[in-house]
């Protein structure tokens, strides 16, 4: 490795649906306890994208991808790794919050109780303390028996975060997880962004521009499954190198 | 407008015939039911342990046969549940799309079999099998009807879960994966409860229909009412003695003739009761999702 910062790299991605080739040789490095956006239009191969850094693909029919993705160095689609493994490292929010229809508590230890985790006490502390770092403690510490899907779309969003945070990924990726939210509990998601890029290496697909400018240390600009632009946020959204770029956060398009 | 009214007409006859019969088979049933239970106390009826109508020293107890359809339905249902969740599950997770396409309607043609191909199938094949694994087994019993009956309803559990556990949402599944879940994990603790109450109505559909059935224990597990949970020996289940007496030369308008209806009457409040109880389980138990 050239920098022992790089967490997640990829090295001429193609990926295909079927005959249709929908990611054109991606190459992209993200460091360590950075916010990276990737923005672009719908159908830009944006969230194809994220998802094969878990490997939330393979499960697709048809999905077939060419090149490496490599977390800490590590090449996370040969044999050796195990798909369960790579899953707790690298955690996933979704764009629409999908709480299990079980209580919050449980909504909250799922990731551990697949792990055979059973010892109360430490279940408990990771409950409080999930819920505590995706700020949603105050709100629900007297009703965690409550069933998950009673609380709002931004507090369920939040819970979805918990969940992930429960299982300690290193790594956590976020497929638009505002899009379907009001504006405050937005802004609360993007303050949660900030406060957790300390400790983890976010990644956050986002069709929201201003988003992107406001949570991410770096932005990717996609197009038609084209890596145009890669640079740090402030550059991308002050001085694009790329016409397409200039044009598409200017708003000529998209 | 006319034209109209006629259909709606002819609609409101097709909706009227269906509920007609239901009201009429239950009015023949209490109202037979009621002159047998003027000669036979409903005590005795519910507690005596002998059934033996047909003979000089008369008891009317429907446990014997309560007890036999139950637990040649107890065995069916030892069968076909598991194998019908797995089947669902195997069928919803692991298996390819065209596998499924092509298997789940083949599954369900075991429950287009004639059932007395079943019962022959039972008695014929299965009985001898077994007995030489169990030694003793009687050329008439309850264990190889119920198994055979079992492999009859499979199709019910099977393909009624399988299509509830589609119908859970793919953020959920997502969500479980996202996390590091495995696929058996996913199934279990996340696909089947979600899918809870079609896999309920799955398992009812299946036991109402190993309750009523007939031709198979009629042919393959003997005739003779005995109050027992031994599996080994001959028994005779509620719908299995109505056969016998509907085919057998007894006079019509007797109280031997009336204990079909008697008898009928215990099998419907059964099924009723069971019905409505899992109704009440789902409706408690039931996870909402979305």
């Amino acid at each position: 490795m050239e920098n022992g910062n790089i967490k997640i790299e990829t090295k001429n991605i193609n990926a295909f649906y079927g005959e249709k080739k929908v990611l054109h040789n991606i190459d992209l490095q993200m460091e360590a306890n950075t916010v990276t956006a990737f923005i672009g239009p719908s159908g830009c191969g944006k969230s194809t994208f994220l998802r094969l850094l878990n490997r939330m693909n393979d499960y697709i029919d048809g999905f077939r991808k060419e090149g490496d993705v490599l977390i800490n160095g590590v090449d996370i689609y040969s044999k050796n790794t195990r798909i369960e493994e790579l899953r707790k490292q690298v955690g996933m929010v979704f764009q629409k919050p999908n709480p299990f229809p079980k209580t919050i508590y449980e909504n909250v230890v799922y990731g551990l109780r697949i792990q055979g985790i059973k010892d109360k006490q430490k279940l408990d502390a990771a409950v409080e303390n999930s819920l505590k770092r995706s700020a949603l403690w105050n709100e629900v510490k007297d009703d965690l028996q409550k069933n998950a899907l009673s609380l709002s779309g931004g507090q369920q969003q939040r819970l979805c975060i918990a969940r992930t945070l429960a299982v300690e990924p290193s790594i956590i990726l976020m497929d638009e997880p505002a899009s379907a939210l009001d504006p405050i509990s937005t802004a609360k998601i993007e303050e949660l962004i900030y406060e957790l890029k300390q400790d983890y290496t976010i990644v956050i697909v986002t069709h929201n521009m201003h988003q992107a400018g406001r949570v991410s240390d770096k932005t990717a600009f996609f197009l038609s499954g084209d890596l145009v632009e890669y640079n740090d946020t402030k550059a991308i959204f002050t001085s694009p190198k790329d016409q397409r770029t200039e044009n598409y956060i200017t708003g000529k398009f998209g | 407008m006319k034209k109209e009214k006629i259909i709606e007409g002819f609609l409101f006859a097709c909706a009227a015939i269906t509920l007609l019969t239901t009201i009429g088979i239950i009015w023949v049933l209490l109202s037979q039911s009621f002159s047998f239970f003027k000669e036979v106390s409903v005590w005795d009826f519910l507690t005596d342990t002998q059934w033996t109508p047909l003979f000089a020293d008369k008891h009317f107890g429907i446990l014997p046969l309560l007890t036999g359809t139950l637990l040649i339905t107890v065995i069916a249902m030892l069968v076909a549940l598991p194998l019908g969740l797995t089947i669902a599950i195997y069928l919803n997770e692991y298996a390819p799309k065209g596998f499924r396409k092509v298997v789940k309607p083949l599954l369900e043609v075991l429950a287009a079999v004639p059932t007395v191909v079943y019962g022959f199938f039972a008695l014929v094949v299965v009985t001898p099998m077994l007995q030489k694994l169990i030694p003793g087994l009687s050329g008439f019993n309850a264990l190889s009807p119920g198994i055979v009956m079992g492999i009859m309803i499979i199709p019910f559990i099977s393909s009624l879960s399988e299509d509830a556990l589609y119908s859970v949402p793919k953020s959920l599944r997502e969500a479980s994966y996202g996390m590091g879940a495995t696929r058996l994990q996913t199934a279990f603790r996340v696909l089947l409860p979600s899918a809870s109450s079609g896999i309920l109505a799955s398992i009812i559909l299946a036991f109402s229909r190993a309750i009523g059935e007939t031709m198979i224990v009629a042919i393959a597990a003997g005739q003779q009412p005995r109050l027992t949970l031994d599996p080994t020996v001959p028994i005779e289940t509620i719908t299995a003695y109505i056969v016998q007496v509907s085919l057998g030369d007894v006079p019509h308008g007797s109280l031997e003739y009336r204990t079909i209806f008697s008898a009928g009457l215990a099998l419907f409040v059964f099924t009723f009761l069971l019905n409505n109880i899992s109704f009440w389980i789902n409706k408690k138990y039931r996870q909402e999702y979305e």
